[in-house]
This record gives C-alpha cells, sequence and structure tokens, in this order.
C-alpha cells in the first residue's frame, strides 16, 4: 500500500499548502518542498528495498473500490514506473524551487495545484486498472489547468482552454476505448473487470484491435505530443508559469510515453506491430518538423516548446521499433529529457523575472552579464543537442540503433533530426546569451546559490544517465521482459 | 594507469570550470598547462612500458558503459603503435601550445574559461584515440566538435565567431550524421561496435568484399570528411580561424581536423577489402589539396593562409590513406603537427605583436624586429614547402612516391600532388616574403616572454628532426613496412624533390626581387575573376548558401506560426461563424417566431405527405 500512501500524502500535503497560506504566505512553498523531498526520499527507500521476489514488483498494492463494476484500487510498482516516479518527486522539488519567487497571489493554492498534479502523475504510473488509470489521466489535468489559467502569462485563458480541449478530447477516445475493451471482455468471459492484467490476458483482433488501439494511441501521441496534435504545447508551455512549464515538460508529457509502452502496445501487440510504420513516421515527422519549427522561433520559451516536440518524436520511434535497444531508448530519452527541458524551462523562467519578456530580439550578450547563467543554459543547449556523455545522446542513440534494425530510410531521416537540433540549439544560444549585449539590458542579476544547486542536481542526474545509464537500463529491463514487446 | 592520459586534462577543466575564474591567473596557467604536461608525462611512461612488452598493444577496460541485449559498448581504452603516436602528438604538441597559450591569453577575457575549453580538449581528443571502442571514439569525435565550437566563439561578444563557431558545429555534424549512420549500419551487420572485433568479422564476413562494407567504409568517410575539413565539407575551417590562434594552432592543424585521418586509419582492414572505398578517400584528398593550395595562393589574411594550407596538408593524407600507404599518411600527421602548430604559433606572436593585425599586406620587412618568430615561421615553412632535410620533405615524398606506384590512377594521384607541391612552395614563399620582407608597414611591439617563445624553439626542433624521429621511432610501430619507400623511376623520384624547390624560387622571384611581374596579370579582367573564385574557395560555400541555408532560413520564417494548428483553429472560427449565422435567428420578435413554426410545420406535414 505504501503508493497509495505516497500518493495520498502528496495530495494532503496540497491540501495542507493551500490553507497554510493564511498563516504565513511563506508556509506553502516550503510544505511544497519538503513533501516533495519526503516523497523522492520514500521513492527512494522504494528502491533501495529491492524487488519482492514473490510478485515481481517493488510495491504492490490493491483495495476494493467498485466492486459491481470490476473497478479496483490496484497500484503496483516496477521498474519501469519506480523510475518515472522517482523522476516526478525530483521535478517537484525543481518546479518549487524554479518557482520560489515568482507567484505573488494565491501562494496557498498554486502549491496546491502543484502537488496534486504531481499525486496524478503518480498515480498514471502506478495504476493497474484502466478505470483508475483514466481517472488519474484526468486527476493531472484539471489542476495544471489551474496552474496555466491562473498564474500564466498574458494570453493565458486561451493557452489553458486549448490545453484542457486536446486533452480532454483525446481523453474521452481512450475512455470509449477502455469501456469497449472492458465490454469485449466481458462478452467473452462473463466477467466484468477494468483491471490491466485480466484484460491483457483478452486477445482483441482485427479490426476492432485496430479501432481500440488507436483510442490510446491518439490519447498519447497528443500528450506527448506528436505532429499533427502538437499544436496546443507550444501555447500551453509558453503561457504556463515556470513551475508549470518544468512539470509540463519534464513529467507529463512523460505519461503519453509511459501510456504507449504500458498500455498501448501490451494491450494490442498485433494491432501496434501492424500500425508500426505509421507510428514511426509520426515520430520522424515530429523531430524534424519540431526541429524546422524550433529554429523559427524568436520566443525563448516557444523554442524550447517546440524543441520537446522534436525529441518525443524519438520515443515514438524508439517504441514502435519494437526491440529493446529502441524501447529502451525511450525509456532513456524520457528522463533525460526530464532533466533537460525543465533546465532549460527554468531558464526561461529566471530571464522572464530578470528581463520582463522571453523575446530573443531583446536580449543577446547575456553572458557577459549573467555567466553562470550563460554557462548553465549552454550546458543544457549541448545536453539536448545530444553531446554523448550526458543522457540525452544514451537515449537518442540507442533509438536509432534500434530503428536502424527496422526501418533504414526513416531513421536516416531521424539522423538528420540530430543536425537540426544543433542548428536550433545553438541559434537559441546566440541569440539569447551571445553576440553583442545588447544596450537595453542594464544589469541582470546572475544566479545564486539556490538556483546553483537546483541545476546541480539536474547536471548531476544527466552526467550519471550520460555515464552510467545502467541504473535506469537495469530498472526498466525487468518490465519490458514482462511485458514481452520488445522482442 | 592509461586512464590518467585522459583523466588529468579532464580533471583540470572540471577545477577550472567550478572555480568559474576565482583562481589567480598564475594558477590557471599552472593547472591549465599543467595537466596537459603530466597527461603527456604519463602517456609517455605508458607508451615505453607497451613498447617494453614488445607486443605494442595494451587494452584497459574501465566500465561497461551501457549494457541493452547484445549492445553492451564498454569503456575501454587501447593502446598500439598508431594510437600511441596520435596520444603523442596530443599531450606533446599540445602541451607546447597550452604553454605558449599561457602567454598569448594573458591579456584577455576568460583566461580560466579559454584553459578549461582546452583541457576539455585535450580529454575528449584523447578519448578519441585512445577508445576501443567506435561510440568511445564518437564520444571524443563529438566531444572535439563541441570544444571546437566553444573555442571558435571564445571572445563571444562578436557575432561573426558566434557565426563562425556555430557553422563549424553544425557543418561537422553533417558528417557525424553520416558517421553514426555507418556506426548502426555496421553493427547492424556486424554485431558489434568495438574496433578490432568489429575489423576481424569484417574481414571474416567480407572477404571478397561487399556493398555493404562499402557502404559503412563511405559513412565513415563522410564523418572524416567532415572532421577533417575534406571536400565537400571544407567549407567550415577557414571560418573558425576566428578563434584565438593557439586554438587554431592546437584544434585546426595539430589535432582534431586529423581526426579523419586518425579514424580511416584505424579502419584500414575495412578500407583495404575489395571496393572502391580506397579510391573515394584518394580522390577526396587529392581534389581538396588541389583546390586549397590555390585558395592559398590568394587569401590575405597570414591564418587563412595557413588554414587552407593546413586543408591541404591533409588532403595529402587522405591520398596516403587512399593509396594504402598508412604510416607516410600518420607520418605527415605527425610531422604537419610540428611544423603546422609552429606556424600557427609563430603567426600569433606576429599577430600579437602587431596588435590583432591579420592582414599581410598590412605587414612586411618584420624580420629583424620580429626575430625569433620570423626564425619559427621561416622553419615551418620549409617544412610545409617540403625542402629537402626538413621533416615535411620526409613524409610529403613518401606520399608522393607512393602515389606514383599506385595501380589505377597513379600518375594522375602524382601529377596532382606535385602540381600541389609547387603550389605550396609558391605560396609559402609569398607569405613569407610579404609578411617579413619589404618595407615596414606596422610598427611592431614584441612582448613574448620564454613561455611564449620555448615552445617555438622546440617545435622548431621538431619541424627540422621530426623526419629522422619518424624513422627512427615511428617505422617499428607501424604494423606496414615502416616509411622507406622503393625509387622505382629515378626521373620522377628527382621531380618530387626538385618541384618544391621550383616553388620557392618562382616564388622569390614574383615577391622577392619582382623579377617576374604579375601585376599586368592580376589586373585583368580574367584575373580578377580567378582570384575571386580562389578567394571565395571555388564557389562552395556560396553554393552552400544558396542551395541550403538560405531555403531553410526563408522556410523557417514563412512557417513561424505553424500552419498545422490551422487545422484546429479553424474548427474553433467554423463553431463561431456557425454560432453567428444561427444567432441571425434569435430575433426576439413573436411574429418571426410564428413565421417560422409555420413554416416549420409545413415542411414536415409535406415530408409526411411525399413520404407517404
Amino acid at each position: 500500500m505504501t503508493i497509495l500512501y505516497l500518493i495520498l500524502f502528496l495530495l494532503g500535503a496540497g491540501l495542507v499548502a493551500c490553507l497554510a497560506e493564511r498563516l504565513n504566505v511563506n508556509a506553502p512553498r516550503w510544505i511544497s518542498l519538503l513533501a516533495f523531498i519526503a516523497a523522492t526520499i520514500w521513492t527512494g527507500a522504494i528502491w533501495l528495498g529491492g524487488v519482492d521476489p514473490a510478485t515481481g514488483f517493488y510495491v504492490v498494492g490493491e483495495l476494493s473500490w467498485i466492486p459491481s463494476l470490476g473497478i479496483n484500487v490496484i497500484l503496483k510498482v516496477d521498474g519501469l514506473s519506480l523510475v518515472l516516479v522517482g523522476l516526478t518527486t525530483l521535478l517537484g522539488i525543481i518546479a518549487v524551487v524554479s518557482s520560489w519567487s515568482e507567484i505573488s497571489t494565491n501562494r496557498g493554492f498554486f502549491q496546491f495545484n502543484i502537488l496534486w498534479v504531481m499525486a496524478g502523475v503518480v498515480g498514471v504510473f502506478c495504476a493497474y486498472d484502466l478505470f483508475l488509470f483514466f481517472f488519474f489521466w484526468e486527476v493531472m489535468l484539471i489542476p495544471m489547468y489551474f496552474l496555466i489559467a491562473i498564474w500564466g502569462h498574458e494570453d493565458r485563458s486561451y493557452a489553458a482552454m486549448k490545453f484542457f480541449l486536446f486533452t480532454q478530447v483525446s481523453g474521452l477516445l481512450m475512455l470509449v476505448a477502455i469501456i469497449a475493451l472492458v465490454w469485449l471482455n466481458y462478452e467473452a468471459t462473463g466477467v466484468i473487470t477494468f483491471s490491466y492484467d485480466e484484460l491483457l490476458n483478452h486477445e482483441v483482433s482485427g479490426t476492432v484491435a485496430s479501432l481500440l488501439m488507436l483510442g490510446f494511441f491518439i490519447a498519447f501521441i497528443t500528450k506527448l505530443p506528436s505532429v499533427p496534435v502538437h499544436t496546443w504545447l507550444p501555447d500551453a508551455h509558453t503561457q504556463a508559469p515556470t513551475a508549470g512549464s518544468v512539470i509540463l515538460a519534464g513529467i507529463l508529457l512523460k505519461t503519453g510515453g509511459y501510456g504507449l509502452i504500458r498500455f498501448t502496445v501490451p494491450l494490442f501487440e498485433e494491432a501496434s506491430r501492424d500500425f508500426a510504420f505509421v507510428a514511426m513516421l509520426l515520430g520522424v515527422i515530429s523531430i524534424l518538423y519540431g526541429g524546422y519549427m524550433a529554429y523559427s522561433q524568436s520566443d525563448f520559451k516557444r523554442l524550447v516548446a517546440y524543441s520537446s516536440i522534436a525529441h518525443m518524436g524519438f520515443i515514438l520511434v524508439g517504441v514502435y521499433a519494437f526491440n529493446e535497444l529502441g524501447m529502451q531508448g525511450a525509456i532513456v530519452t524520457m528522463i533525460a529529457h526530464g532533466f533537460s527541458t525543465a533546465a532549460l524551462f527554468m531558464m526561461a523562467g529566471s530571464l522572464q523575472e530578470r528581463l520582463h519578456t522571453r523575446e530573443m530580439s531583446q536580449m543577446g550578450g547575456l553572458w557577459v552579464k549573467a555567466p553562470r547563467m550563460g554557462a548553465m543554459t549552454m550546458f543544457f543547449v549541448i545536453a539536448s543537442v545530444g553531446m554523448p556523455g550526458l543522457g540525452n545522446f544514451i537515449g537518442e542513440f540507442l533509438v536509432l540503433i534500434g530503428a536502424f534494425k527496422v526501418n533504414v530510410p526513416l531513421t536516416v531521416l531521424a539522423t538528420i533530426g540530430i543536425v537540426v537540433a544543433a542548428v536550433y540549439g545553438l541559434s537559441l544560444m546566440q541569440r539569447s546569451f551571445q553576440g553583442t549585449p545588447n544596450p537595453q539590458v542594464a544589469a541582470m542579476e546572475d544566479f545564486g546559490f539556490r538556483e546553483i544547486s537546483v541545476y546541480a542536481i539536474m547536471i548531476v542526474a544527466l552526467v550519471w544517465i550520460g555515464v552510467y545509464p545502467q541504473h535506469v537500463l537495469d530498472l526498466a529491463q525487468p518490465t519490458l521482459d514482462a511485458l514481452g514487446v520488445a522482442l | 594507469m592509461l586512464w590518467l592520459v585522459p583523466a588529468l586534462p579532464l580533471l583540470g577543466s572540471v577545477v577550472l570550470l567550478c572555480t568559474e575564474g576565482r583562481l589567480p591567473k598564475m594558477v590557471v596557467a599552472v593547472v591549465g598547462s599543467g595537466s596537459v604536461g603530466l597527461a603527456a608525462i604519463c602517456a609517455l611512461y605508458v607508451g615505453m612500458n607497451v613498447v617494453g612488452t614488445g607486443e605494442w598493444q595494451y587494452t584497459e577496460t574501465l566500465w561497461t558503459w551501457m549494457a541493452v541485449g547484445d549492445f553492451n559498448p564498454s569503456i575501454t581504452l587501447y593502446l598500439d603503435g598508431l594510437a600511441l603516436v596520435m596520444t603523442g602528438v596530443i599531450t606533446g604538441v599540445g602541451f607546447l601550445i597550452h604553454l605558449y597559450a599561457t602567454g598569448y591569453m594573458w591579456e584577455e577575457e576568460g583566461y580560466s574559461r579559454f584553459f578549461a575549453y582546452m583541457n576539455l580538449f585535450v580529454f575528449a581528443m584523447l578519448m578519441l584515440v585512445l577508445g576501443d571502442n567506435l561510440l568511445t571514439l564518437f564520444l571524443g569525435w563529438e566531444g572535439v566538435g563541441l570544444c571546437s565550437y566553444l573555442l571558435i566563439g571564445f571572445f563571444h561578444t562578436d557575432p561573426a565567431n558566434g557565426y563562425a563557431a556555430r557553422k563549424a558545429f553544425v557543418v561537422t555534424r553533417v558528417g557525424d550524421t553520416l558517421m553514426a549512420l555507418g556506426l548502426f549500419l555496421l553493427f547492424r551487420e556486424i554485431g558489434t561496435l568495438e574496433i578490432q572485433a568489429a575489423l576481424e568479422g569484417a574481414t571474416a564476413t567480407w572477404p571478397e568484399g561487399s556493398g555493404i562494407n562499402t557502404a559503412i567504409c563511405l559513412l565513415l568517410l563522410g564523418g572524416a570528411v567532415g572532421k577533417s575539413a575534406q571536400v565537400p565539407l571544407q567549407t567550415w575551417l577557414p571560418d573558425a580561424m576566428a578563434g584565438p590562434t593557439p586554438v587554431s594552432a592546437l584544434i585546426h592543424a595539430a589535432t582534431m581536423v586529423t581526426a579523419g585521418v586518425y579514424l580511416i586509419a584505424r579502419m584500414q582492414d575495412m578500407f583495404l577489402l575489395p571496393g572502391p572505398a580506397m579510391h573515394w578517400v584518394a580522390f577526396v584528398g587529392l581534389v581538396t589539396l588541389f583546390i586549397s593550395a590555390f585558395t592559398a595562393l590568394v587569401q590575405t589574411d597570414i591564418k587563412r593562409i595557413l588554414a587552407f594550407s593546413t586543408m591541404s596538408q591533409i588532403g595529402y593524407m587522405f591520398l596516403a590513406l587512399g593509396v594504402g600507404a598508412w604510416s607516410a599518411g600518420i607520418f605527415h600527421l605527425m610531422t604537419h603537427a610540428f611544423f603546422k602548430a609552429l606556424l600557427f604559433l609563430a603567426s600569433g606572436s606576429v599577430i600579437l605583436a602587431l596588435h590583432h593585425e591579420q592582414d599581410i599586406f598590412k605587414m612586411g620587412g618584420l624580420w629583424n624586429k620580429l626575430k625569433i618568430p620570423f626564425v619559427s615561421m621561416l622553419i615551418g615553412s620549409l617544412a610545409l614547402a617540403a625542402l629537402p632535410g626538413t621533416s615535411g620533405f620526409f613524409s610529403k615524398d613518401a606520399i608522393l612516391l607512393t602515389a606514383y606506384n599506385e595501380a589505377s590512377y597513379g600518375m594522375l594521384f602524382w601529377i596532382g600532388a606535385v602540381g600541389a607541391a609547387f603550389m605550396t612552395s609558391l605560396y609559402t614563399t609569398r607569405m613569407i616574403l610579404i609578411t617579413f620582407f619589404g618595407e615596414v608597414k606596422t610598427e611592431p611591439h614584441d612582448h613574448s616572454r620564454i613561455n611564449m617563445w620555448g615552445p617555438l624553439l622546440v617545435l622548431c626542433a621538431l619541424s627540422i628532426g621530426g623526419g629522422w624521429l619518424g624513422f627512427m621511432v615511428l617505422a617499428p610501430y607501424m604494423g606496414d613496412g615502416g616509411v622507406a619507400v622503393e625509387f622505382h623511376a629515378e626521373l620522377i623520384a628527382l621531380l618530387t624533390l626538385g618541384v618544391p624547390l621550383l616553388g620557392v624560387l618562382i616564388g622569390y622571384l614574383i615577391w622577392g626581387n619582382h623579377a617576374i611581374s604579375i601585376d599586368k596579370f592580376a589586373a585583368s579582367n580574367l584575373g580578377e575573376r580567378l582570384r575571386q573564385f580562389f578567394f571565395g574557395g571555388w564557389g562552395f560555400d556560396w553554393t552552400y548558401d544558396r542551395v541550403f541555408v538560405n531555403p531553410f532560413v526563408r522556410l523557417a520564417q514563412v512557417n513561424k506560426s505553424d500552419f498545422v494548428d490551422l487545422m484546429f483553429t479553424s474548427i474553433a472560427s467554423l463553431t463561431t461563424a456557425i454560432h453567428l449565422l444561427v444567432k441571425q435567428t434569435q430575433t426576439g420578435q413573436l411574429r418571426w417566431y410564428a413565421t417560422n413554426m409555420v413554416v416549420g410545420l409545413l415542411v414536415v406535414v409535406l415530408i409526411v405527405i411525399v413520404q407517404a
């Protein structure tokens, strides 16, 4: 039950943070920070606790919920879930610190939303009941909507509504697919159940399988996102407050990738294999189109947002390569991208706080004024460009070497994406921190201890994954073996 | 123990980065150059031991980088003759350049950051040559590219430097992408990226040669061409001269740009399998050495002359590899590292003394004012022009004669290479005469210290004596019969020997005592056009800008707001439009509603009647 307690703990901390604002305006952020630190340690303890040999999971928890409909609270943590939960709680710390001084209104409610999103995400990563999964899927949506709509920038209501509609409509498709799947299983076995393990045993085939698969697929690639359903992302990321962008890019996008690996592919293996080419093609288009769109942006945050689309393309390519290398690459990419992009969004937030703009034409030569910020940006740009020795390279290289075994032309196109990444990444660096110092920027406060220590966490994480990714790979491997999809 | 060699510069870099420039300059200088110096000592020690065992091979596995299924590359260092030569050049010449840079960069801002990047570069370059696995090699390969980018754009407040840096990174990355594809293909076919195992696998799998082997070789060649600035990916190197001069000496002359040569030499077993790969290598080298020799002749910026000359000399190395003269190619790599580093550092001293003036036509008469730079430059030039007795002579001579002996295109290779050798001595003579002789145009202020002229003197010695080093030290460890070449035809040998001398003579007649005048030709229409054509590097930049860069930039401007979004915003606009349309029916007038009800009713009745 540990994991349920962890979720309840985050939800409870949210309530406390919300109420604590009345006592002290600074209390909510401290409560939130401590809650995430505790949750991170908690996750670490689960990791150290090791796999229970009887079940093959780190933690298993079951609780009856709506027995008449076969709906139960089933939460399990295997290696893949664990590594993603770890990323979630760690990014929680980073999100709170990144918005430490940014928020001046409704601070309690702000922290409440952050904690509730993260609780929803943890639920998504651990749910083994499709109804419960859908429940958590929605739980993470609403607070995120509030984060954008209340604390966002100038165009926040448009962006928040767009984010909500895209997620909601695609989520609806998934709900229909879930119910249809349960119904088919009921017809075949006479048992109503939403249990993932039960449904996994039920073979669906033919056109029905393809349709249901698409229901899940569309929901997940909207979240991921992939071209052509990506257009909510640049708006949402750009308008969200810094913590919102960090959470969105760092972790919410990964629920899409996780969903593909955990649900779409195993539940509809046959149909997914038939669909693999299209999915990989979408991935490749995302890589190239996202990269090209990133280059054409003049808004710092929007550029990073489009670069996320490009990086998420690698996840589609990797998952649908249907081999170990590709899958593992996709998982490593999820983790590494979580850190590298969160860092760049934080940077965008810090710049906006100091310059009150995100337009790169208003920047230029900032390195002279804030060398630490420049150096940090350089590091994370380099990471996201795919420099060997840092995490993103491992992910992308594994994806590509896996995909090459399956489809050479698509892999060649995806590899070209690496050149495009260099083009937009370095252009970001040039337009903001290098070049002639912008005379309109008088002075700019450089990073202090608080920022540097958060960035240090992310640097260590990326170097660790880049130099010795085996921890992540070993955690994910049993999951892939158990799913049996990566063969 | 071998791991210390790359680890020391890495440590130096980390220390310098983490202290954020708070260390005193003196400490930075000691850490920055000391770490490379210690690495050189370690390399020497390990190298002696390895040679002492008589096997000339030494492997040191550090850890398994990653293991996914049957893909389990490890971080393993591998030292053999080839790697030893490269390590020696990187740490040895690298140390001298670092030492020089402690003086050269003294007045500049970002002293600590400079040495942090330089040390990081040395680390990456060592990983490149010591990596036992193509993935480790790729780590170094990308790492040196990164450091090259950082150091070209070191003075980052000038947008031109940033442009040059990005151009270098992106253009070489095109090559890197080809190389990555080569690795994917190799792994798919052979199942490993470990170099020795892959070479064995390839020779066992395709003893008769195969299209796949050729494809892999050509993809690797693509990577080599990018990194080593060969046609058609050579355009970044001249612009890379925007970096500080020690950077040009270390990265863009002595080490990084020769990585492509190293890669092909390392993978020679695959290139030797039957197939056209070798000829491709040779032709790439031939075309580059020829084109850039002509381009160097008309440049006015001293560093750009040297840059084109570097491209040209690496072209010779590629030619050597392509005709199977492996050790001659590597030999030339080594001697080139000596004399080209010398030339760059000496030119750096000249540039510094003239307050960052790089145009040779604004120099002149410096020979008795800047004595050490002049002597260094002269010795470097003699070696570059391959005059007898210098190190460049031995290595280039070996290449030319082997090229002549090549079975299918030997004569063509030889004519091209000898022609370019003539051009080499011509432009070298021009550079020396215009820079150091004639009237004084700018008064120099020499403020070089021992840490600057010391390295110059050592490199002078190496530029002259390096050839003997090659014969005595290098030959036994290179594996393929050393550098001794049979002199097939007396005449060919004589011409090969004599052509550079002829170049010097004609160069002297033109720019020395002005016995031959080229002013008339230069002023003519044809002459001017030729000059512009050569000056712009044979139109490669011009073409690439129009074919790749401009369309991409324009396309990016057109679609800034993402046309895919229209798909969704049009749903929104459609809904709004329908809403506005239907809204018109809501007038609030009773008679309008009554009329509508009646009309509606009539329509329903009509439908019922028709149906019945």
